[in-house]
């Protein structure tokens, strides 16, 4: 094929951006070189439009091993173990092919967690489909569950915790979030630098199909009618052979014979070996006729940018081919030498003996384009005045029933049981909770992680809402009684060529790393997804974080479910009675405009510091973070899972109480504490200047607003729970 | 006490059990499924997971690797073999124990406790077992049992129903069946029942801070049985 710009553009390289790469190459590139530079420069593997603002975020902290740059991030858990983590996109196939597309997310990001080392002990995910009445939600969703449960189930990983939410914004882009935390000693970390000359490159796992081809130039484009044709591009994942490969991965790791390994995910084997030796600042020369193949007659093109799972390039030392080999044949996985590393600095490929790509490795990452893209900057929207009137005829249970069920709200049993979430027998703090915790296997430590995201407040201010969303992280961690450690961040954004999505990413990203700034809770890892969108019409914002905290003694932890009858029921943190942007604002009163929740750092910090000091002193019973519905949608199912009740007191300010149970302040907990250690939490809350407020005393099975208002625990359990499952069935 | 768990290619309860058997005294062996020996054992167990990706049918070509003549061999000698899950499913492809199972009724894996009732104390696994009802976990996308009517009336006759799936309260009614399985059957017994085969998983219930703690009362009673 003669490869002309018309060809680079079908390739989704822009005119300049071809003019570019002959200039580089001093030549027109043949058709696999073209190939090449357009997976390694498309959006999703070249972070063009990202890069620039993304190096404002913090990284670096005392617990740090690795930051961004590499396959996943690892933060030291003392006693020589170390976590690695990362949260990883995988919209644009799981909107094409729900199964396959979630399911290969999961075993994508599995697999750059093992391949630094480390086992993976825990899944969590991110998903936003549309609205509920949307003729494709129901199907994508049942889809997604099923392939997230597929991959996961099948590798033996529990998936721990997660996050669904549904919004008319996703109709045509829904999002799949995957992550990954696995567990490794601090000494036997493996990273994707090659080093030495000469020594082999070694192809494992399965065979290379014709599957995926350009996915991550597919990741990079909107969507528009004819996407159903894309379905080609989409992997077909293999759980069974993804879970050999990490056998046999940790088993080759046990010894010392890898100088290098990298997992082949976006843009296969394309970027796993240009990144190994653009870290690693020399060259890899690559037979491609020794490349194992699913079909036959593929041709250097379709080698070099399949996208075929559950494959692995490992540097290995000289003279250990043998014994790796004999690891893999033990797991009956594919294991060929397909090259070696060189001085030259080049990638050079061969096929039938001819040479069919030399490039310098330079020109695909360090030249790779940057765009300093033209943003605009949100304003702040102005607050909204709530006529007394409109909320003089609600009736207070009915709002809080209405916001149990809402689908942003309630129970979201029917995907987690669809998940298992117990497998490797550490799990001690299932799904539903504030966040996941498993032990760290045969210790008394335990680590926390949840994934958090607040689309609704990123889209009315994304500089509140980025901060917001890490806030909200570093509050799920403290709320189970986990020292927060460190996040990874999912960045899906609309097209970056869009002034307004681009400004709602930076803005996002600066309120990301001001509040991880401030909080000491570095971003290690991450990724960034744009073009979320169909036609002309972006998604909401919508940066997931994950946060990842550590439990030093893990009969420490802390529930949400209320525990005893008598107990007091506090609440930390001021409720100012900020309506914009609430569930209630946007549902009950259909009020979509005004700011989001204001973000204060200094509260934030102290008010969950000075939590995580009456934890450590064993006063607290039971503890919940306040989001979205409010101080009593906390409440209403720290009652529902500990099936107690509440008598609740009149807020002694804002003398309105819907304003008070329903407002979304920030940095804010419920907590439950025994009488008898009352005096003790007060002054230490004093003490450190956290406001408080007493909201009731618990009982036996009844929510008491006041003598004449009250609803049994059973009843907001069933506008709870049914929502979703009556809507599954239908 | 000496037990074996064997791992499949696709096992992934394999090292949970193995925790499991050592925390009650056992003395285990991980056997790979490739090995043709079987190390001197008073316990079999074929573990939860995706042997072969439960590709074919669940348990189906797991229960052709050359260790599994072994494991048929010693269990028609009257050896304790215990399939959990994945290997009950293996179980049943070897013909060890009668019936099959089939895609869950909802057609969803499911993840969740349990509660089973225990059918049967004539044997080594539930003797002397100190409850009559036990909080289990399963996490199954196959767990249905079926059988034919011939054969669910041997089976009954020959008192090899081991647990059912009930309530807390100990009723066995279909409302309390999670998987669509024929009389809320969870696990049975070949006929001289040395040989288990159970969905639920004791090793997830072995410690309190985890689902629960009648796996340990499971274990304990089984390693003093054996004694």
């Amino acid at each position: 094929m003669i490869v002309n710009e018309q060809v680079a553009i079908d390739h989704g390289l822009k005119k300049d951006e071809y003019a570019k790469i002959c200039e580089l190459l001093k030549r027109t590139p043949n058709i696999t070189e073209l190939g090449i530079f357009s997976a390694m420069w498309n959006e999703h593997c070249s972070y063009k439009s990202s890069r620039l603002h993304l190096k404002k975020l913090p990284t670096k902290g005392k617990q740090v091993i690795q930051g961004p740059g590499e396959n996943a991030g690892v933060v030291d858990i003392g006693d020589n173990d170390a976590i690695v983590f990362k949260i990883e996109s995988h919209n644009h196939p799981s909107f094409i092919e729900p199964y396959q597309g979630a399911a290969t997310g999961v075993g994508g990001i599995m697999r750059d967690v093992f391949t630094m080392g480390a086992r993976p002990i825990a899944n969590l995910n991110s998903i936003h489909f549309g609205s509920p009445q949307h003729k494709k939600t129901k199907n994508l969703l049942r889809g997604v569950v099923h392939g997230i449960g597929g991959y996961g189930n099948c590798m033996g990983v529990p998936t721990i915790a997660g996050q669904t939410s549904f919004d008319s914004s996703y109709n045509g882009n829904i999002l799949v979030n995957a992550m990954t935390l696995g567990l490794v000693k601090k000494d036997k970390i493996f990273y994707s630098k090659a080093a030495g000359l000469g020594k082999p490159v070694i192809y494992v796992g399965s065979k290379t199909g014709r599957d995926g081809i350009h996915g991550a130039s597919m990741a990079s484009a909107s969507f528009d009618e004819k996407i159903e044709e894309k379905k080609p591009t989409v992997q077909v994942g293999d759980p069974f052979t993804e879970k050999l490969l990490l056998e046999a991965c940790l088993e080759l790791m046990a010894g010392d014979s890898i100088i290098a390994i990298q997992d082949m995910g976006a843009a296969g084997l394309t970027s796993s070996s240009i990144e190994m030796a653009s870290k690693g600042n020399l060259g890899i020369e690559i037979n491609l006729n020794k490349v194992p193949c699913r079909e036959a007659k593929m041709t250097p093109y379709e080698i070099m940018l399949s996208e075929s799972q559950e494959r692995m390039l490992i540097v290995l030392e000289n003279g250990k081919e043998d014994q790796a080999k004999k690891i893999f044949d033990k797991w009956n996985l594919d294991f060929a030498v397909i090259g070696k590393t060189t001085k030259s600095k080049k990638i050079e490929l061969f096929f039938d003996n001819e040479q069919v790509a030399d490039i310098p490795v330079n020109t695909l990452v360090e030249n790779s384009p940057m765009y300093d893209r033209k943003w605009k900057k949100a304003k702040l929207p102005k607050k909204n005045k709530i006529k007394k009137e409109d909320l003089k005829n609600l009736k207070i249970i009915d709002v809080l029933k209405k916001v149990l069920s809402n689908p942003n709200v309630c129970s979201k049993e029917w995907i987690w049981q669809q998940y298992d979430h117990t497998v490797m027998g550490d799990t001690i703090q299932k799904p539903g909770g504030d966040s996941g915790v498993v032990r760290v296997h045969g210790t008394d430590k335990a680590i926390a992680a949840s994934v958090d995201s607040s689309a609704v407040y990123c889209w009315a201010h994304p500089l509140t809402g980025g901060k917001q969303v890490v806030c909200e992280s570093f509050r799920n961690l403290i709320s189970v009684g986990a020292k927060p450690i460190a996040i990874t961040n999912c960045l899906n954004f609309g097209s970056p060529e869009n002034e307004e999505n681009m400004g709602e990413f930076v803005e996002c990203v600066q309120g990301i790393g001001e509040a991880a700034e401030y909080l000491k809770f570095p971003v290690v890892s991450g990724n960034v997804s744009f073009y979320n969108q169909t036609k002309e019409e972006g998604i909401k914002p919508t940066p997931s974080i994950g946060g990842v905290g550590l439990i030093k003694d893990y009969n420490k932890m802390i529930t949400m479910d209320f525990k005893e009858v008598d107990n007091i029921v506090l609440v930390i943190g001021k409720t100012e009675g900020h309506i914009d942007q609430s569930l209630f604002a946007r549902n009950i009163l259909d009020e979509k405009n005004g700011p989001p929740p204001e973000i204060n750092l200094f509260n934030e910090k102290n008010n969950g510091e000075t939590l995580l000091k009456l934890i450590d002193a064993d006063h607290i019973k039971s503890a919940h973070d306040v989001s979205i519905g409010g101080i009593i949608t906390a409440v209403a199912k720290m009652c529902i899972k500990g099936n107690k009740g509440i008598n609740l007191k009149k807020p002694k300010y804002l003398i309105n109480e819907i304003e008070y149970f329903f407002a979304e302040d920030q940095g804010r907990y419920v907590i439950e504490v025994n009488k008898d250690s009352l005096k003790k939490v007060t002054d230490i809350l004093n003490k450190n200047a956290v406001h408080y407020d007493e909201l009731g005393t618990i009982n036996k099975n009844q929510m008491f607003i006041n003598e004449k208002t009250k609803v049994t625990i059973d009843e907001l359990r069933t506008s709870n729970t049914k929502w979703l499952t009556s809507y599954m069935s239908k | 006490m000496k037990s074996s768990v064997i791992t499949f290619p696709g096992s992934n309860c394999d090292r949970d059990m193995d925790v499991a058997l050592k925390k009650f005294g056992f003395k285990n062996k991980m056997v790979w499924h490739d090995d043709v020996e079987l190390p001197k054992s008073d316990l079999v167990v074929l573990p939860g997971g995706f042997s072969y990706g439960d590709y074919l049918r669940c348990g189906s070509m797991a229960s052709k690797s050359k260790i599994m003549k072994s494991v048929i061999n010693f269990a028609n000698s009257g050896g304790m073999v215990m399939g959990i899950c994945n290997g009950f499913q293996i179980l049943v492809e070897t013909g060890l124990v009668p019936g099959v199972l089939l895609r869950n009724k909802y057609l969803e894996f499911i993840c969740k406790n349990i509660f089973v009732k225990i059918n049967d104390k004539k044997n080594t696994y539930f003797k002397n077992i100190d409850s009559e009802i036990l909080e289990f976990h399963i996490a199954h996308n196959e767990g249905n049992y079926f059988c034919t009517n011939d054969q669910l009336k041997e089976i009954e006759d020959n008192e090899q129903v081991a647990i059912n799936y009930c309530d807390k309260e100990g009723k066995t009614e279909e409302k309390f069946n999670p998987n669509g399985s024929i009389k809320n059957i969870a696990g049975i017994f070949n006929k001289e029942k040395n040989v288990l085969g159970m969905m639920p998983h004791p090793e997830r219930m072995i410690d309190p801070s985890l689902s629960g703690e009648d796996g340990s009362l499971f274990f304990n009673n089984l390693i003093n049985n054996l004694k």
